[in-house]
């Protein structure tokens, strides 16, 4: 599988401000993420894993050392319009990205933006809106709809320009559990059905747990990398960075502390209480013995 | 509270009027205000009325709807009134003629007319924007003032603020009236109190809101930027604006009342 986003020896500072100096970000960032596949980041409050996401469609350019989309360098002025259709991006609130006050033609602005014909338009705006489950509401003004529907008009959006990759950041913090459950099947559905490549941000672990790769982020540099079961399992690390685990593993982790025998890898709820199910069975079964 | 505030009301519908492409619109109500202005006899001023009433009529739009749109501006309509009755003079004796108030024939006529001039001109006006939505006035307006990018208008950028303004009034009321309730729960005041006092109240309220407008604004200028925003240069429409069959008759009927009325204008009735 080749490379959508590669970054090399990057080092990002805000510039430094009257009577303050830069402050860096991160420096030295090696990454790579693989087209087709589902990348959850998460880290602490502050970490700037926005920040990082921002560098992937030359929002923010780095400060040092390199960032390529499809080979493309993110500087280079020429090949920005490119990268930015190539790597979509979606941002936490949903009402300071959409332009219009027609869903449908909020959709569109992407596509016309790129000057894309008007007959191409149409079936892009309605793919992408089918794509999302919202074609029934294109004719409806965005204000009325809610958080979840107006974050699934915004990944819509995006999705008309057809991108390969699409970062979300935060997507579902400023959402009920309800729109949260939208928009997580929504991703989901765009990676599985299309083989679109997903970078999401988030705090909510449950997320997380059924990702391709987990990068946690911290103290500017990646301080895990890897499934969310070989992730997940580190539970010291993790708490030691101030980040949360999934509700199964810290209920596992602290049975096994009280001297249980259990496997932390269990993150889906059913995969948790068989695991407890049968450490149970075991403890019966022994003391019958 | 604020709820109830209603810029530019539009009534959606699927009727002739509402069909027409926002262009011809916008050209007619210049035509209709135009004609308005050059009748000067009951029979000219009959036919723009004709022509409103058959254009309220095709689009269903209630007679009620456009006179309510009025109502904030009766007081300019009533002070025109009495000012056009007690200044016109006449050549005949007088009506009325008590101490220094003189009222003529003249005087009254001329009363009638500029009142019925400016409620037609405003229900004119009002039927543009009950007929045509937002977007496509924008887009009118935008199509319609393109010929003036050649001596360098920002016409696209313009057009894409006042979308852009429109799309976020009701975000911004709605915010407004969050703000107001946070700051009531802190016990601020709004109700009592002398003018200045209740003006000076609004301060804590327009703070915040435009702090918030700001970051909305930098927030939605990287969104757009991150959907290939590059300005109007190269941009497509999903919906292109077309003249129909329907423009061409609505175009036929605005040049007949122009006609009309400059025909009845020179020949003095």
């Amino acid at each position: 599988m080749s490379n959508i986003i590669t970054a090399e020896n990057l080092s990002f500072a805000y510039p430094p401000q009257e009577g303050k100096l830069a402050i860096p970000v991160f420096e030295n960032l090696n990454l790579e993420i693989a087209e087709g596949s589902f990348t959850v980041v998460i880290g602490p409050n502050g970490c700037g894993k926005s920040t990082l996401a921002k560098q992937f469609n030359a929002v923010l350019l780095p400060s040092g050392g390199k960032v390529y989309v499809l080979g493309n360098d993110t500087s280079n002025e020429q090949t920005l319009l490119e990268i930015r259709r190539t790597v979509g991006m979606v941002f936490q609130n949903p009402d300071n990205q959409i332009v219009s006050n027609v869903v449908e033609e909020d959709v569109a602005f992407a596509p016309e933006n790129l000057g894309v014909p008007s007959a191409e338009i149409r079936k892009r705006v309605d793919d992408a809106l089918k794509t999302v489950g919202m074609y029934e509401f294109r004719n409806h003004a965005p204000h009325l709809l809610s958080g979840g529907q107006k974050q699934r008009i915004a990944i819509a959006g995006v999705l008309a320009m057809q991108p390969r990759c699409i970062v979300l950041d935060e997507p579902t913090a400023m959402l009920d559990p309800r729109g949260r459950e939208e928009v997580i099947r929504t991703i989901r559905t765009l990676n599985r059905a299309r083989g679109m490549t997903v970078v999401l941000i988030t705090h909510h672990m449950s997320e997380a747990i059924d990702a391709d790769r987990v990068l946690v982020f911290g103290n500017g540099g990646i301080l895990a990398d890897g499934s969310p079961r070989e992730v997940f399992t580190q539970v010291e690390l993790l708490r030691a960075a101030n980040i949360d685990v999934p509700q199964t593993t810290a209920l596992l982790y602290e049975l096994k502390r009280q001297g249980w025998d259990l496997p932390l890898d269990a993150l889906s709820t059913e995969e948790c209480a068989e695991a407890i199910a049968n450490a149970l069975l075991t403890q019966t079964e022994r003391s019958q013995k | 509270m604020l709820k109830d505030i209603t810029l530019g009301q539009y009534f959606p519908g699927n009727t002739l009027v509402h069909r027409l492409d926002p262009r011809t619109k916008l050209i007619l109500v210049v035509v209709y205000i135009v004609a308005l202005f050059l009748a000067k006899s009951f029979l000219s001023y009959g036919l723009v009325l004709a022509f409103l009433v058959l254009a309220a009529s095709i689009s269903h739009i209630k007679p009620k709807a456009l006179l309510s749109g009025m109502k904030p501006l009766m007081i300019i309509i009533v002070f025109t009134g009495l000012l056009n009755i007690f200044y016109t003079t006449g050549d005949d004796a007088p009506i009325v003629n008590w101490w220094i108030i003189k009222i003529y024939k003249a005087g009254l006529i001329a009363a009638f007319f500029m009142i019925l001039r400016i409620m037609l001109l405003i229900s004119g006006t009002f039927l543009l924007t009950y007929t045509t939505s937002p977007i496509a006035l924008t887009d009118g307006l935008e199509a319609l003032m393109s010929p003036l990018k050649k001596i360098k208008v920002p016409v696209h950028e313009l057009a894409m603020m006042m979308c852009i303004a429109l799309r976020f009034i009701p975000t911004l009321i709605e915010e407004t009236d969050k703000i107001i309730s946070a700051q009531k729960a802190r016990g601020a005041d709004f109700e009592t109190g002398n003018l200045f006092r209740r003006a000076k109240a609004l301060v804590p309220i327009l703070v915040p809101l435009f702090v918030s407008a700001f970051r909305r604004a930098d927030e939605l200028a990287t969104a757009m930027e991150c959907r290939c925003y590059h300005g109007g240069e190269g941009r497509t429409k999903l919906k292109v604006l077309k003249y129909g069959k329907d423009d061409a008759i609505a175009f036929l009927a605005g040049i007949l009342l122009l006609a009309g009325v400059i025909v009845l204008r020179t020949f003095g009735l």
